[in-house]
């Protein structure tokens, strides 16, 4: 099907199959479209096997850090301790807005791909913590869990394998960095979210000191698919020269687009056709100028380099940029980018959980600096200050929050330097930059 | 966390409204919500994990979160009222005020933001009547603020109003949607 408009016939729609299609909702909806077969044959299997054929699928995570799942997986061990599952439902990252998606139409998928990967890591219970926010996700989700404990296929002998498989909902509170891995156990705990310093990773000593695996929304309904199909049709999605990258990925459009929604791609599809024969390109009359391709805290492109990227791990990585969330925010020829990236900055000053130095202070100066530009007060040397800062601000911190918020000034600056120049005295008068002149709104 | 100004200038936490934080506290833990309580305490191998539930349980009971309520989840959850505090304060969706019967929340980050989402900020606050982000509408409806990404980015500009969110909403449909809400 697809939301919010239909499958287009280049998507190759796995995970979106039965988004807007109310009936897949229930239980009773989604079992008769094949639900939970796979996990009651998942849980009279040997974990090591579930891990091996996700490690030899080649699915990586979709969070954001594309980490192989199948290893992650292979450093939870029968050790005899107890293990626990967190499912990160926090998504917060500005452009992202997938995993919403596959919460709100297909839950119970969340569900069995959850209580599947809970037995393949060893563990009893798995969480799920949901941003604060989606309380429509929340409660579909909440309904889903209370389904399937209804039907048997959670509690004390799931599905009747003899195994114990819980499966709780944690609500979030408001609070964009509690996505990192760390903060979001921290959160789950109880305490104010801040990450935790690494190592000990948290397949050592993860939530409430134990052995933790920690995966995205989307990671996690892709696993059923995997083991229903096996690790070889999966690896047929993707470029067959490039193995790293295989699979199906979510991709969320928003900004300047003139059909902005999901769609599922094939790996290694080329971003041209999706931004313009999927997408529509920008509304008509107007011109793409740049794009973010995977949420707020990766690389800008212009146009150019959109244009000729592939959209898989390697490919945005050869056009400078990364896959990240795949989150696409898309900016058309109208927009002020000095503009534009002060609010991205202002975004990471707020969400800075301000415990590293270099986070906190950074995050707040880049953004006075850059609102001084965009109001026509910087200098030139701000620009030279701003690269400083950035590069100051970056690997040095506990967690990566630092760097995401210089990432967008530092390509900013280099992809966009006349728009910030312009800005600044005295040839701001005799250089056109859209929306310059625009008095701020507020 | 909330230590800067938001993009516009404003405020991103609602400000005090006189007199309600001298209101002795009802005690919300009793019952049913008593019973719901441990419910969730059986979810986690420690009390306090169960601390966001219970300040949610909280809020959703009293509309916010006060002293006097945090004291009593302290208490629930063998925790000293300063942590409970502490905790709270990290979280942007606590309110530690009083606010509008309709709390109004518009994301004005980048991808909302180039879709024209100020311009639903200013359209709002004309609307409802609030004086300014942050503080509320003279009859009590409204309390109107930005906040950042809504997790809604391809249906610019959602808004949430308490519980609920609306997606899709322009400068010109807010009129109507204000009229809406009672
Ligand atoms: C500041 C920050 C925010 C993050 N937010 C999210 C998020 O909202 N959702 C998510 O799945 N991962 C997020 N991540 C990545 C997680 O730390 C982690 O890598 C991911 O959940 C692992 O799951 P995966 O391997 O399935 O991708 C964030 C990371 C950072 C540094
Ligand atoms: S980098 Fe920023 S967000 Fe991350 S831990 Fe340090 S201060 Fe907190
Ligand atoms: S930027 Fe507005 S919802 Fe994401």
């Amino acid at each position: 099907m697809g939301y919010p408009h239909p499958s287009h016939p280049r998507e190759t729609p796995i995970l979106s199959r039965y988004f807007g299609d109310a009936e897949a909702r229930t239980l009773a909806g989604w079992q008769a479209r094949g639900g939970y077969e796979v996990l009651r044959e998942a849980l009279a299997t040997d974990p090591q096997q579930l891990q091996g054929i996700v490690k030899d699928s080649g699915l990586r995570g979709r969070g954001g850090a594309g980490f192989p799942t199948g290893m992650k997986w292979s450093f939870m061990k029968p050790d005899g301790k107890v293990h626990y599952l967190c499912c990160n439902a926090d998504e917060s990252e500005p452009g992202t807005f997938k995993d919403r998606e596959i919460m709100r139409w297909t839950p119970h998928a969340l569900v069995e791909g959850v209580a599947l990967a809970a037995h393949a890591i060893y563990a009893e219970t798995a969480y799920i913590y949901i941003r604060g926010e989606f309380t429509e996700p929340y409660a579909r989700v909440s309904r889903a869990v209370e389904e399937a404990y209804a039907a048997g296929f959670l509690g004390a002998n799931a599905m009747g394998s003899g195994r114990r498989v819980d499966v709780h909902v944690h609500r979030g509170a408001g609070a964009y960095i509690c996505g990192e891995e760390t903060a979001l156990m921290n959160s789950l705990e109880g305490r104010r979210g801040n990450p935790r310093i690494k190592p000990p990773f948290p397949a050592v000593a993860g939530l409430f000191g134990k052995p933790t695996t920690i995966n995205n929304v989307e990671t996690l309904t892709t696993v059923p698919h995997i083991i229903r199909h096996g690790a070889e049709w999966y690896k047929q999605y993707g470029r067959p020269d490039n193995p790293r990258s295989v699979g199906t990925k979510l991709f969320s459009v928003c900004g300047n687009v003139s059909r902005p929604g999901l769609y599922e791609v094939a790996l290694g599809f080329p971003f041209r056709e999706f931004l313009y024969d999927l997408c529509g390109g920008a509304p008509s009359g107007r011109e793409i100028k740049a794009v973010i391709p995977g949420g707020s805290s990766v690389p800008i492109l212009t146009r150019e380099e959109a244009e000729g990227a592939v959209m898989d791990y390697e490919g945005f990585v050869a056009a400078g940029t990364m896959l990240g969330s795949g989150g696409v925010i898309v900016f058309d020829d109208r927009q002020d980018m000095v503009r534009q990236i002060a609010r991205l900055t202002r975004f990471y000053a707020h969400e800075s959980c301000a415990q590293c130095t270099q986070c906190r202070e950074g995050t707040a100066w880049i953004t006075r600096i850059m609102e001084r530009i965009r109001d026509g007060e910087g200098t030139a040397e701000d620009l030279d200050t701003l690269v400083s800062i950035s590069e100051n601000m970056s690997g040095k911190t506990i967690c990566v929050l630092s760097d995401s918020c210089a990432t967008p000034v530092l390509s900013g600056l280099r992809k966009f330097r006349h728009e910030f120049e312009a800005r600044i005295a005295p040839s701001r008068s005799t250089v056109a930059v859209p929306g310059a002149l625009r008095a701020p709104a507020a | 966390m909330s230590h800067g100004p938001s993009a516009s200038g404003g405020a991103l936490v609602a400000a005090p409204a006189h007199g309600a934080h001298d209101v002795p506290h009802e005690p919300v833990f009793v019952g049913a919500q008593r019973a719901e309580l441990d419910r969730i305490l059986s979810r986690y191998p420690t009390k306090q994990a169960a601390l966001l539930p219970a300040l949610w349980m909280l809020q959703d009971a009293r509309g916010w979160v006060s002293e006097g309520g945090m004291a009593e989840v302290a208490e629930m959850l063998g925790l000293t009222p300063a942590y409970v505090k502490g905790v709270v304060t990290f979280y942007t969706m606590y309110h530690q005020h009083p606010v509008g019967r309709h709390f109004v929340q518009v994301c004005t980050t980048t991808p909302c933001n180039v879709c024209g989402a100020e311009e639903v900020v200013q359209a709002m606050l004309k609307a409802t009547g609030c004086p300014d982000l942050g503080l509320t509408s003279p009859d009590g409806r409204f309390t109107v603020i930005e906040v950042e990404c809504l997790g809604a980015c391809g249906f610019a500009t959602p808004i949430m109003v308490n519980n609920d969110f609306i997606e899709s909403v322009t400068p010109e449909s807010v009129a109507r949607l204000v009229a809406e809400l009672p």
